[in-house]
């Protein structure tokens, strides 16, 4: 999205005003709101700044990035000590990090695995030994090659791989 | 679906007496928390999306067997005093019962599983047992949770485990806890020094409902914190370990209440015994008090078994929303403290004084003891 002021620079400052129940919405690039005052709350007013009208001026804050899913920021975070949703733990995967060591006894997950991520972790297993079995073969090292057989036949049970 | 009146009529399972060290231990209990992939979670989701994701969620629920003939509920539809009751079942939390539409209650017939929908995290389950048995608790969520699995994408990562609302269920999602009637600790002033040691290694201890709530009726919960890094049989064991050291710290110290100040034990049995048998009005804080000693002097053998309800019973019969439950009618603070105070007489009715005592005739020449 482009700036609605000098339309040329990528529009990061996302601002929206209710006058007399009318929503307007200004999107501006970081310099344009700067030399319009924006991230100065007392010093701005949307309406000044597109209709001239004189209007209270609500608080500014610039665009914080977020996460893509479910919009949750950051300083959500920060104030709830909650998370949005799944994907957030990837988008907010520093933050959280530090916090784990404060919190838990460990950094890594042990114990139950839901039956999906079983079959998959399973899966993945599966491809790599086929390929071990196969360069086995090729160089004509059969006793690996049984182990690998043997190993593969109980594991795609697991994976219910046929 | 098993109706709200059935339901209470009935007992919880964990009200139940004869689990094991049941005189100290009144519930063990494991909790799940699971989230489903691909939806917001619900404090963060709006209405509409709760609502949604609700009905993904009630149907595979009330279709497990454990949940056959079960009681099911939008908590939208209950009212206010309902809820409550469910709360102090320990069915649902205090925050679930604050939950407006969105969010629903499912109890199986036995009553000792529940499952919340749409509190802070998609799915809390919990399964709910009397006396300490932490692990057929266990047994029992996990052949749910396992159920549950095959029909719900649950939000999970290789590494971080089963992703949660919040970061401190990470993992395993598991909170395992133990609910103990510690009156000696109390008593004999070792409570305090057993609730640090017990923090010192990562549990928790906390009130009658949890987080945040006061020790009533000398009740306390002890739970597991960590939930990453660990197996979940790794974390019972663990909690377990510790609650039998509580256990035999209590024994010692209501053993030592009994040889060292018979005076004072008989006193607060005896004061108990009298006001919940004698009393017009009694506020529920009073009443649970009381109760607990008279529950001390019945494991003690100061007072026979009462041939009325159970004390465990009295302790959830006598709290506000059962009291107005049970009356049909919006009941004032004043008349709920003369209900509660009826219900406890007529419990007690038959209930044979405590046992006659006597202090020991002193030598002449002694010292007499310290009494305090």
């Amino acid at each position: 999205m482009l700036c609605d002021l000098c339309k040329e620079k990528q529009a990061n400052v996302f601002f929206t005003q209710i006058i007399n129940g009318q929503v307007q919405k200004v999107n501006l690039c970081e310099e344009c709101s700067k030399k319009k005052g924006v991230t100065d709350p007392t010093g701005f007013a949307l309406a000044e700044l597109l209709l001239g009208m004189g209007a209270p001026a609500a608080p500014v804050k610039p665009a914080e990035p977020g996460c893509p899913v479910c919009g949750f920021t950051q300083s959500d975070f920060k104030k709830a000590g909650r998370l949005g949703c799944d994907q957030c733990y990837r988008i907010f995967q520093q933050d959280i990090e530090g916090l784990l060591k404060t919190i838990h006894k460990g950094t890594r997950h042990v114990g139950k695995v839901p039956a999906s991520a079983a079959a998959a972790s399973a899966g993945n297993r599966l491809e790599e030994l086929r390929k071990e079995l196969a360069a086995a073969i090729e160089q004509e090292k059969f006793e690996d090659a049984a182990r690998l057989r043997d190993e593969i036949n109980t594991l795609s049970h697991v994976a219910g791989d046929k | 679906m098993m109706r709200f009146s059935t339901l209470i009529r009935q007992p919880a399972a964990w009200m139940h007496p004869g689990g094991a060290h049941g005189d100290i231990v009144i519930s063990s209990r494991i909790r799940l928390a699971r989230n489903v992939a691909g939806h917001t979670f619900p404090g963060w989701a709006k209405k509409e999306d709760r609502i949604a994701s609700l009905g993904i969620l009630q149907p595979p629920i009330e279709a497990l067997p454990e949940m056959k003939d079960g009681f099911s509920a939008d908590l939208s539809r209950l009212g206010a005093v309902e809820k409550q009751v469910l709360v102090e079942r320990h069915f649902i939390s205090r925050e679930q019962a604050a939950k407006g539409p969105g969010s629903a209650a499912v109890i199986n017939r036995a009553q000792n599983l529940s499952i919340m929908i749409n509190e802070e995290d998609h799915l809390r389950m919990q399964a709910i047992l009397p006396g300490l048995d932490l692990k057929t608790a266990w047994s029992l969520l996990d052949k749910v949770d396992t159920e549950l699995d095959a029909a719900l994408p649950y939000a999970w990562d290789e590494r971080l485990g089963y992703l949660t609302a919040c970061p401190t269920n990470l993992g395993t999602g598991i909170r395992a806890s133990a609910m103990l009637h510690l009156p000696g600790l109390v008593l004999t002033d070792q409570i305090n020094k057993v609730i640090q040691s017990v923090n010192k290694i990562g549990l928790a201890v906390r009130g009658l409902y949890g987080e945040g709530t006061e020790a009533l009726a000398h009740l306390f919960q002890i739970s597991n914190q960590s939930t990453l890094g660990q197996r979940e049989l790794h974390i019972i064991a663990e909690l377990q370990t510790v609650i039998e050291r509580i256990i035999d710290s209590e024994r010692n110290a209501r053993q030592k209440l009994f040889e060292e100040q018979p005076a004072r034990l008989r006193d607060h049995v005896g004061r108990a015994y009298g006001i919940l048998k004698y009393a017009h009005t009694i506020e529920s804080k009073e009443a649970l008090n009381q109760l607990s000693m008279l529950r001390l002097g019945q494991d003690l053998k100061l007072l026979k078994p009462s041939d009325g309800m159970l004390i465990d019973h009295l302790l959830v019969e006598i709290q506000p929303a059962h009291l107005q439950l049970a009356s049909k009618k919006k009941l004032s603070a004043e008349a709920r403290d003369a209900m509660r105070a009826q219900i406890l007489r007529d419990a007690l009715k038959n209930l044979p004084e405590p046992e006659p005592f006597n202090l020991p005739v002193e030598e002449p020449g002694t010292a007499p003891e310290g009494e305090n």
